[in-house]
């Protein structure tokens, strides 16, 4: 359906049963044949969680519409997926970190213009925040935004034209300082000059962040998103790092969308919306917080009551507007963020 | 010698082949890589010259040619000196091991240049195998620019070593037998005798290293630190522009340093001819 | 006779100086790959290694590498024959022009395909009026794959044709052999080595491809993911030990390919010494 015959899969298989013998070529063969296959590009780090819902979703769907069905996955940064769609990877589905991300497929008309009412809660089916991750007994004794910016402190986060993630943190930091002065821009910004000074090292992305913080024992706090801080503290080891979760910072969405011009193309329609819709019960809620991000469903949100510490949360609607014009002031070329580094 | 040449060229055309060569090559080059390239000129295309030269003299861009340049020179250097030695040591002497040293050069070319950086980035940190030894000295590595060279070091050695070491190895012996038997000491008959020789694959060894260098990302990106205006690498500010959906931005700057690469490879190209003619007597 | 750099002292210190530095500069990064890889044990590198999904990019790796040798070795052959057999206008220029890829960032590379092939593209536009998509399936990795590895074999055999000469090829011209004859008799045995070593170096940087290959390729696992994506993925998800297993992987190929030429490049000197 999707490819002519000399260029889909048969023949990459073909190729492969000649290259590896049968058994990887079987494994690969049957879970390809003939059955409805979803494609949901997503972002870098949510590898896991999709490896784990993807079954499950297999599974309900099976139950509710008797049809076996299959969920490949294609991560990348959420900007680089976006480009992919836009010049022909036929995802059916997106499931991004960074709203503009899906704006953009909006704008070239491969996804839906309402495709934030198109499902609850702005389509973000679970949130985050920004939170801090932390050396042992927390050393610096760093509790809020506040913090961040004393003379001996040092940061970890990667660079904001790369990576989303660090946006959220340079928007967190920006909204606390709005409200701790009131809104007198001359001291956001220099705020905000002394938070970026005091980052040590600008990794591209989250992991590689991650690494200078952990494995190269760079900076005394890490800076990213809460599911993913706690994540890290699980991985690396609970007695060596903290999280702090600060009282105020951003909400982070989470925004899904049908890539309707590729589902319908791969008649996919049905199984999109569904997989999507699937994000928002009960079952994929609970997976959900077990991967450390924020949900809407109430059983599930008082299971987890314990594990997410009760902080305002802003929307940087509220603060800054629209994406759009967030993109436009702070991290276009020129823009507020580059204003802030220069020398 | 201009005549010689002339005649040359004139009864090489005896050999056959010219249309076949001639019709693979150019369709080869057309399809897989010129027109490729058009579609970088298409989106200059949109952008003024002034808003061309604004994206490219912009000061984070101009500084991270600063550091580009300056990192690629020093592994250039670095290169030069170390490739030298071991296509030197790899020709002339032998010794147990030997082949498996001479297996290793090719290492950088066969590593994905990502695993190269994850490596690197591992071991020269401060808590790495080699960055424990240096950092206590004095040396910090990984995240300085000291670290960028390194890295370019690293993946471009294998230009410098696999150009001079064939010529190495079709040096005569008695052209430093007959200097050494003139009573000439290992320096003078070196630098006088057998370094005219190698001048040529040497510098284009060297040249290719350094163009390597001005393109690469992947392995650099780990251990630099991308601190702006002080290890931020041109790839970098290319990538940047890509995240930011701005072709036209990424594509002027990836224009700078095709340009700059693309004239250096002409200079060495046309250089080498020059030196290949001079040594067989119109013989290329 | 004595030679330059002959006596005990200076051959001693250099062979010397150049091991430590190898060791230090190439070695070590080879040998932390696996230690990393084996950290935590055999067992664990294995299951790593006979993963699905590893099994499948280290198919689809090798099945990229040898689909790209052969285009590589054809046109490498051909323009190393026109460039230094004939001499015509362009010829420098036409010389310089397959160093391109070595002048485009990979990153570059694999844009400036997405931008004409894409959908956006005009041949990418025009494709897909048909339903074929080369970008984010494999005839894209194929093609990114071919542009950065297509110079190695021609850089390889160029200097070496021009050194040689046409004296050769000419006489058996003049005595009558066609000129498929006189390639495969004259002058391919005198370029084997040469063609042997571009071919190693093609494969190796087709195998080990990531910054082009990460642009078209959409990284779908079990579909698109090449083995350098796949390693950076593991990196990505916290999972070192997988990510150096892969990058072990990748290193044995290279020493095996490395292997290969030094196997058959000792028999051949060994044929050609009782000869």
């Amino acid at each position: 359906m999707r490819l002519p015959l000399a260029l889909s899969a048969p023949f990459t298989r073909t190729a492969l049963a000649l290259a590896l013998g049968t058994a990887a070529a079987g494994a690969t063969g049957t879970a390809m044949a003939q059955e409805r296959e979803l494609l949901n590009s997503s972002y870098d780090i949510a590898r896991e969680l999709f490896a784990a819902i993807n079954p499950d979703f297999v599974e309900w769907w099976q139950e509710e519409h008797d049809e076996e069905v299959s969920v490949s996955q294609s991560h990348g940064g959420s900007s680089a997926q976006a480009r992919a769609i836009m010049q022909g990877l036929r995802a059916d589905v997106v499931t991004f970190n960074q709203v503009t991300d899906v704006d953009v497929l909006a704008d070239a008309g491969l996804v839906d213009e309402e495709w934030q009412d198109a499902f609850d809660n702005n389509a973000s089916p679970y949130y985050s925040t920004t939170a801090f991750l932390v050396r042992k007994d927390n050393p610096k004794g760093i509790e809020s935004w506040d913090d961040l910016v004393q003379e001996d402190v040092e940061l970890v986060f990667p660079n904001p034209k790369t990576s989303g993630n660090a946006r959220y943190t340079y928007l967190a930091a920006w909204g606390f300082a709005d409200r701790e002065f009131d809104g007198d821009e001359e001291q956001i910004q220099e705020f905000m000059r002394q938070l970026l000074a005091n980052v040590a090292v600008f990794d591209t992305g989250g992991r590689g962040a991650t690494t200078s913080f952990i494995e190269r024992g760079i900076g005394d706090v890490l800076i990213s998103f809460e599911s993913e801080v706690n994540n890290i503290r699980r991985e690396y080891g609970s007695d060596d790092y903290e999280v702090i979760v600060p009282p105020m910072s951003v909400l982070a969405e989470f925004p899904v969308a049908v890539v309707s011009e590729n589902a319908e193309r791969n008649g996919n329609e049905d199984l999109a919306q569904g997989y999507l819709d699937y994000l928002y019960t009960e079952e994929a809620q609970r997976t959900l917080a077990g991967f450390n991000y924020r949900v809407h469903n109430d059983a599930v949100v008082e299971e987890f009551a314990d594990e997410f510490p009760e902080t305002e949360l802003f929307n940087v609607d509220d603060v800054f507007g629209s994406w759009d014009e967030i993109m436009e002031t702070h991290f276009e070329s020129g823009g507020m963020l580059d204003q802030l580094q220069r020398r | 010698m201009k005549s010689l040449s002339f005649r040359q060229s004139g009864s090489a055309r005896v050999l056959p082949g010219f249309g076949l060569s001639m019709g693979i090559s150019v369709l080869f080059i057309s399809l897989v890589l010129l027109l490729p390239i058009t579609g970088l000129f298409g989106q200059l295309a949109g952008l003024s010259l002034a808003e061309y030269w604004s994206i490219v003299t912009e000061g984070r861009v101009v500084a991270s040619y600063a550091v580009t340049l300056g990192a690629a020179a020093v592994a250039a250097l670095i290169n030069a000196a170390f490739g030298l030695l071991l296509a030197w040591v790899l020709v002339r002497y032998e010794f147990p091991g030997k082949q498996l040293l001479d297996a290793l050069m090719d290492l950088p070319f066969a590593l994905p240049t990502a695993v190269a950086g994850i490596t690197l980035a591992t071991l020269y940190a401060s808590n790495g195998w080699m960055g424990r030894l240096l950092e206590p000295l004095g040396f910090q590595v990984a995240y300085t620019w000291v670290g960028i060279a390194l890295a370019m070091a690293f993946t471009s050695i294998p230009f410098v070593v696999r150009t001079v070491q064939p010529v190495l190895e079709d040096l005569p012996a008695e052209i430093d037998e007959a200097a050494m038997s003139l009573g000439a000491t290992d320096g003078v008959a070196f630098r006088r005798v057998i370094m005219p020789h190698l001048w040529p694959a040497l510098v284009t060894g060297t040249g290719l290293a350094f163009v390597r260098s001005l393109g690469e990302f992947g392995a650099i990106i780990f251990i630099a630190g991308n601190m702006p205006y002080e290890t931020e690498i041109t790839a970098l500010m290319i990538f940047v522009r890509l995240q930011e959906y701005d072709y036209a931005g990424a594509s002027a700057i990836a224009s700078v340093v095709l340009f700059t690469s693309l004239a250096l490879l002409l200079a060495i190209n046309v250089w080498q001819g020059r030196f290949v003619r001079r040594l067989h007597g119109g013989n290329s | 006779m004595r030679r330059v750099g002959d006596a005990p002292a200076v051959r001693g210190l250099l062979i010397l100086a150049a091991v430590l530095l190898s060791a230090l500069f190439l070695l070590l990064p080879l040998v932390a790959i696996f230690a990393q890889a084996l950290s935590s044990g055999v067992m664990v590198f294995w299951e790593n290694v006979s993963n699905v999904y590893t099994l499948h990019a280290i198919g689809l790796t090798l099945l990229i590498a040898l689909m790209t040798i052969p285009v590589c070795l054809v046109f490498g052959v051909a323009l190393a024959w026109l460039v230094t057999r004939f001499r015509f206008p362009g010829r420098r220029i036409l010389q310089t022009l397959i160093d391109i890829p070595f002048a485009v960032s990979p990153v570059v590379a694999g844009l400036v395909y997405l931008l004409l092939y894409g959908r956006n593209g005009w041949i990418g536009n025009f494709l897909d009026g048909y339903d074929i998509q080369l970008m984010f399936a494999w005839p894209g990795i194929l093609m990114v794959t071919i542009f950065v590895t297509c110079p190695f074999v021609a850089r390889e055999l160029i200097p070496l044709m021009q050194a040689q000469g046409t004296r050769e090829e000419e006489a058996a011209v003049t005595l009558g052999a066609s000129g498929w004859t006189v390639f495969r008799r004259v002058t391919l045995p005198n370029i084997k080595w040469a063609l042997l070593y571009g071919v190693i170096l093609t494969n190796a940087r087709a195998v080990g491809e990531f910054g082009a290959v990460s642009v078209v390729s959409g990284a779908i696992r079990g579909q698109t993911n090449t083995l350098p994506l796949h390693l950076e993925q593991l990196y990505q998800d916290y999972n070192a030990v997988g990510a150096f297993s892969s990058a072990a992987l990748l290193a044995l190929i290279a020493l095996l390919t490395l292997a290969t030429k030094a196997a058959l490049q000792r028999r051949a000197t060994r044929r050609e010494a009782i000869l």
